[in-house]
């Protein structure tokens, strides 16, 4: 029963956090709630009982995902539209 | 018996200070006051979660149990201490960031200008 | 009589959700920063709690892994928050 509703949460978490980087038009505020996703896919990971699978996760979805993009945002330019988010 | 009740003081205490600073980063009104808050009671709370997990080990291993609860009692103690320096550091570099992106702190006196302008 | 690591683990679930509330909200950059630094803290001691509740050692090195990694993303968002790269 308890462990229906610990993973309950983390997939209630994992759907907020999808639709959060779906719905933002700023793409600093959608790589930060990437980072969201993959940190509650990697907790989901570690539940379903394969920690190699979450180490991996944690370190391309935390550390190397990241990295990449913020170096890609860097180069881009701020959308003028995007300030309402 | 007595270990299960230092075990749920711990986490007690643990949990309260999380709530605590979800609450202060809810509800204040700035983005230093919210880092105040985050920073110091999720620290809080963690370290007092990883002291119920080390008093967990330690009474299974003196109960009779084998070496694999030191061993699993000093990993906690190392992601600890990496979770202690990591967040001190952090809140820092966010704070430099904020102010460095020109957000002002609202209402309070800001040496900081005054000293730059200098 | 309840297991404290459960119980513990439903309350930084929740704890986890509210603070997507301010992910969701936050006015500028460093509001979500520091939403994404609060989900970080509470997933690490969530996977050193499943590493007690499963009797697993490998899910603890899981959490330290996870504890450097975040760091590196927290600051390499915080050096484009602060226009330093």
């Amino acid at each position: 029963m308890m462990d229906l509703i610990i993973q309950g949460l983390i997939l209630i978490g994992l759907l907020l956090s999808a639709g959060m980087i779906w719905y933002f038009r700023d793409l600093l505020s959608a790589a930060i709630s990437f980072g969201v996703f993959s940190f509650l896919l990697s907790l989901e990971f570690l539940i379903l009982q394969a920690p190699d699978v979450a180490i991996a996760e944690a370190a391309i979805g935390a550390g190397l995902t990241t990295a990449i993009f913020i170096l890609a945002i860097r180069a881009t330019e701020k959308d003028p539209e995007a300030d309402a988010e | 018996m007595d270990a299960e009740i230092i075990i749920f003081i711990c986490i007690a205490i643990g949990l309260l200070a999380c709530t605590l600073g979800v609450a202060g980063i809810l509800r204040f009104p700035d983005v230093y006051t919210r880092l105040h808050a985050e920073t110091k009671l999720t620290t809080f709370g963690s370290i007092f979660l990883c002291l119920g997990i080390i008093a967990y080990v330690l009474s299974q291993y003196l109960a009779g149990g084998d070496a694999q609860y030191i061993v699993l009692g000093l990993h906690t103690l190392l992601a600890l201490i990496a979770l202690a320096f990591t967040n001190a550091i952090g809140a820092h570099a966010i704070s430099r960031a904020a102010y460095r992106a020109g957000i002002k702190p609202e209402g309070v006196v800001d040496r900081l200008s005054e000293v730059e302008q200098k | 009589m309840i297991d404290p690591w459960q119980t513990a683990l439903s309350v930084l679930f929740i704890l986890i959700l509210l603070v997507m509330i301010r992910l969701f909200k936050g006015p500028t950059a460093p509001d979500r920063v520091v939403a994404l630094d609060a989900i970080n803290t509470f997933t690490v001691c969530a996977i050193l709690i499943f590493g007690v509740a499963f009797q697993e050692t490998v899910y603890v090195d899981v959490a330290i892994v996870y504890a450097v990694l975040s760091f590196v993303g927290t600051l390499y968002l915080a050096k484009l928050v602060g226009r330093d790269i």
